[in-house]
């Protein structure tokens, strides 16, 4: 009746999972009942679960991310503090099978449920904004996405109490995560966790993707789109490209664990070399759909608060694109180690340097966009330039391993996990942050807290370093990754001080937490009315903060980089704002159940799949095929706001704008 | 304000620091940076060369960096401001042509050095190089000798001094065969035979490990490599024959079970050409 699931599942005998699981469930559940209390479930049901705008559905992604963030973080720090101590005759408090679910699990979980939604949610929310459009290009496809996500996480935190996860690393390499290695339901829950979102992740890329290419403003031409949406869209390409070869290699893997099939098995052929090459053609793509977006992230922040516009901007295009197609290029040299010959490693680690030159043209235009500028020295530029000199460090660590013969010596050492926490941490989270900052005021109209933000920040700077300069030494000295306890007593020093830089990362993430309270607190205070708190330069920033549900009454008329810019010095010459348009009844789409109900039968699909209950199976698939059918067969997808409305709400703003934005005068 | 900023200038000695310390430990007692063998130290010193190079652009881009968002903050009235200055063709050349020159430079160390280092070349000497088998198994290691009849778990001994050519398989799943302190790692993959030729030059006992995960036993799967003289060799070997243990595939089967932290121990003698067995066994070609 319900396949492999028995109460054994639960591990009633080990009490850092029952722990983490029994605080997870009293947590959710306060959550729950606060908001069943307060009556907010019809209001949240309506304004949020079912929307389908583009600025709530990346809100929802950015939230996602930042309760996964800390689900990561406390692996994170549960796997140093055992390592500070798991030397010699020190046994640590993890046991093995634990340890090992832990690593997998904070791999995971910081690249596909964290770092993922946070770039996802960024691009989700300014995208179409910075385009001068009024969503996505399928906005109920957009709801189905997040929510495939959420799925995923739904999964693989149910294995933390139902079960177990996968003990096999990140990436789940074969033969090991083979039935034959690991016969238990761990790979399952990575499996499928990892299938349904990263169908959320595919449909997400081809919504934004086809938004860029063919729903910008009059006037927004490809040369005049701001970096943000260039890398947005090299991004996005990317996961188009790289997202289906992830779900065929998982796809073969799960035929080899549930139908006996030998694509990867030690025996009849199979080779596990192959998913090696497979899983990292989508791998090191992978890489880039994370810092791209944050590499845009950095240029929008860079010139606004320099007051300059960005250096270089048509360099930093051609060189987002270079990298975005290089990067298919260099997939191999995760595993020079595996013997493929000199021509093979060699030509993989040149095209692997040859990136660094793309990547060091955008640092050296970050610094000339700072040259001759007013530099403002708020949160989103400290994230910025605490990015700089930490990816130029992770950038030369990445090109000293891209030497075959050095990474014949440092691969998988502690040495490597340094150097893509370096570029993971000081690229693609500080970007996420600056990007969070930034765009904060523009989704709620009040700004974050700036002390207890630069507080955050100082943490996490020196907390990275603290936590990861030491591996380096360690890595160097011959530790390799994975350990669960090691015998060199002169690494645990290292070990030592690696913890305490966890502990200080941990200090950050309280500040961060403590801002988010306070400034919801202090919104009033803290409230910014003109819609353009920071004097940006492109087009989300001509909205009211919040924007509208249609965010542009009238579709802006661009007319050169930096459309907001040039609109705001005309008027602020003239005095006035440009002539009031005649006002128009809008169609916006209309909100959807289909997302969540569909993600519901999916999670269901998935959990019953991981288990074998086979009925459970036929449910899932039928009741999300159900969905299908019932959002096909839809009569009305769209409703209008009155051009009434639209009047009432766009002269608002432009009242708004007069009295803020006008006074402002020219930077001087 | 000022006093933020003096906060703020004091971040970047503080970031320094760790970086500075790397780059002393390459006096280090152990590890990758202190070498023991001819392949290690071409890597040690492709590795020095490599980072000295490219710290030699990227010390002065961090403190330029530094350096602009500090003269350009914008209090400091006395700093030009030029708000429209966006592009210069001649920096644009500048910018893209110094990485791509260092990565030429880069490149040519890569090619060349990944084929001088590739792990099947044998090593020049003039004494002839001793074949080694490797077998990595859940979780401890099997050294077959075939010129010596003996094979060893977790415990490599060799003549100081000598090559030695290993072919290397696994037994399980994927591990990664790895002396620090003697050079190249390798894959260990069942079904498939990968080489690796390395050389001990010093006398002396080297740490070696798995740095592949291959399962709940991963930590325990460490080994010594023992360099020693020609005639404490010699003195291994007969001793190893001593011993009345004897390799074949029945006590291979035994062996394949998992287990690991396992204590070194030898086999007095060794079926011929069990290693490819061992090969063909884990295709399940028998």
């Amino acid at each position: 009746m319900f396949g492999k699931l028995t109460w054994n599942a639960i591990p009633y005998n080990e009490p850092i999972p029952m722990a983490a699981g029994a605080a997870v469930v009293i947590v959710v559940a306060i959550v729950l009942l606060w908001i069943t209390i307060k009556g907010h479930w019809p209001y949240l049901w309506r304004e949020w679960i079912t929307s389908v705008d583009h600025k709530r559905i990346g809100v929802m992604y950015c939230l996602l991310a930042l309760v996964m963030l800390l689900r990561g973080f406390s692996d994170a720090i549960m796997m140093r503090s055992h390592l500070a101590f798991a030397a010699g005759d020190g046994q640590g408090y993890l046991p093995p099978e634990h340890y090992n679910q832990i690593f997998s699990a904070h791999g995971v979980i910081m690249i596909f449920f964290t770092a993922m939604p946070f770039v996802i949610g960024l691009m989700n929310f300014v995208v179409p904004l910075q385009l001068g459009i009024r969503d996505v290009a399928f906005p109920t496809l957009n709801s189905v996405s997040l929510w495939l996500t959420a799925s995923g996480v739904l999964l693989i935190n149910a294995s933390l109490v139902i079960g177990e996860f996968a003990r096999t690393g990140w990436l789940a390499y074969p033969p090991l995560s083979e039935l034959q290695f690991s016969p238990d339901v761990g790979v399952d829950y990575y499996l499928w966790s990892l299938q349904i979102s990263g169908v959320g992740t595919l449909l997400s890329g081809i919504n934004l993707v086809t938004t860029i290419l063919k729903m910008r403003a009059p006037g927004m031409t490809y040369t005049r789109m701001p970096v943000f949406c260039w890398t947005a869209l090299a991004s996005n390409l990317l996961i188009v490209a790289a997202f289906p070869v992830l779900t065929a290699t998982f796809a073969l893997l799960t035929l080899d664990r549930y139908l006996g099939f030998h694509f990867f098995t030690n025996d009849h052929g199979g080779n596990a070399m192959m998913y090696l090459n497979l899983i990292w053609v989508w791998g090191h793509p992978e890489v880039y759909i994370l810092i791209l977006p944050a590499f845009g992230v950095f240029s929008e922040v860079v010139s606004t608060f320099s007051s300059k516009p960005l250096f270089g901007y048509r360099s930093m295009i051609l060189a987002t694109m270079c990298i975005c197609i290089l990067s298919f290029l260099v997939w191999l040299h995760h595993f020079f180690t595996m013997g493929a010959g000199a021509d093979v490693n060699g030509f993989f680690g040149i095209m692997t340097m040859v990136i660094a030159v793309p990547t060091g043209v955008k640092v050296f235009n970050w610094m000339f966009t700072m040259y001759g500028g007013r530099v403002r020295f708020e949160v989103p530029i400290l994230w910025t330039i605490g990015f700089m000199v930490t990816f130029v460090i992770g950038g030369l660590t990445g090109v000293l391993m891209a030497v075959p013969p050095v990474d014949f010596v440092l691969h998988n050492s502690l040495f490597l996990v340094a150097h893509f926490h370096n570029v993971a941490i000081g690229g693609v989270l500080f970007g996420a942050f600056a990007g969070y900052t930034y765009w904060f005021p523009k989704a709620f109209g009040f700004k974050l807290h700036e002390g207890l933000g630069k507080a955050a920040f100082w943490c996490w700077l020196f907390g990275f370093y603290l936590a990861f300069m030491p591996l380096y030494v360690i890595g160097l000295m011959g530790a390799t990754r994975r350990m669960q306890h090691y015998d060199d007593m002169t690494w645990q020093p290292w070990m030592m001080c690696a913890f305490a830089g966890a502990a200080l990362i941990l200090l950050g993430i309280v500040f961060q937490v403590l801002q988010l309270i306070v400034s919801i607190r202090q919104r009033e205070q803290l409230a910014d009315i003109s819609g353009d708190p920071w004097d940006g330069r492109s087009l989300e920033w001509a909205t009211t903060s919040p924007p509208a549900v249609f965010n542009f009454a009238v579709m802006p008329d661009v007319q050169g980089e930096e459309a907001y810019w040039g609109i705001k010095q005309r008027a602020i010459e003239l005095q006035k704002l440009v002539d009031e348009p005649d006002y128009e009844p809008i169609e916006m789409p209309r909100n959807s159940p289909t997302g969540i109900v569909s993600a519901f039968f999916a999670s269901i699909l998935g959990f019953a799949l991981i288990w074998h209950i086979w009925w459970l199976v036929g449910v899932g698939l039928a009741g999300a095929y159900a969905v299908f059918v019932v959002f096909a067969w839809r009569i009305e997808d769209e409703y209008i706001v009155p051009a009434a409305e639209v009047a009432r709400l766009d002269r608002e703003r432009r009242r708004i704008r007069v009295e803020t934005i006008l006074p402002r005068g020219k930077p001087v | 304000m000022r006093k933020d900023w003096l906060t703020q200038a004091a971040g970047p000695l503080r970031r320094f620091a760790p970086v500075l310390a790397l780059i002393c430990l390459s006096g280090c007692s152990e590890g990758v940076l202190s070498p023991h063998g001819p392949v290690g130290d071409a890597e040690k010193i492709i590795l020095l060369n490599s980072l000295g190079i490219m710290l030699a652009i990227v010390i002065p881009t961090i403190l330029a960096t530094f350096a602009v968002a500090w003269w350009y903050r914008s209090s400091h009235v006395k700093a030009r401001y030029l708000p429209d200055w966006e592009y210069s063709g001649r920096l644009e050349m500048v910018v893209w042509s110094i990485p791509a020159m260092v990565i030429l430079l880069l490149g040519g160390i890569a090619w060349v050095g990944s084929h001088d280092l590739d792990p099947p070349k044998p090593l020049e000497s003039k004494v002839a190089a001793i074949p080694v088998e490797v077998v990595s198994l859940d979780w401890k290691w099997l050294f077959i000798y075939p010129q010596q009849g003996v094979a060893s778990v977790n415990k490599l001994v060799v003549p100081a001094g000598v090559p030695v050519s290993f072919r290397l398989t696994s037994g399980s799943v994927m591990n990664s065969f790895f002396v620090p302190e003697l050079g190249s790692q390798i894959y260990t993959m069942s079904g498939m035979i990968t080489r690796l030729n390395l050389l001990a030059g010093k006398q002396g006992s080297y740490p070696g490990l798995s740095a592949q995960f291959s399962g709940a036993g991963f930590s325990g799967m460490r080994f010594t490599v023992d360099a020693v003289s020609a005639d404490k060799f010699a003195e291994w070997v007969t001793a190893a024959k001593g011993s009345d243990k004897s390799l074949a595939m029945a006590e291979y089967d035994e062996l394949v079970k998992p287990s690991s932290y396992i204590t070194p121990y030898t086999y007095g003698s060794v079926t011929d050409g069990i290693f490819d067995r061992i090969v063909a066994h884990t295709k399940g070609e028998n």
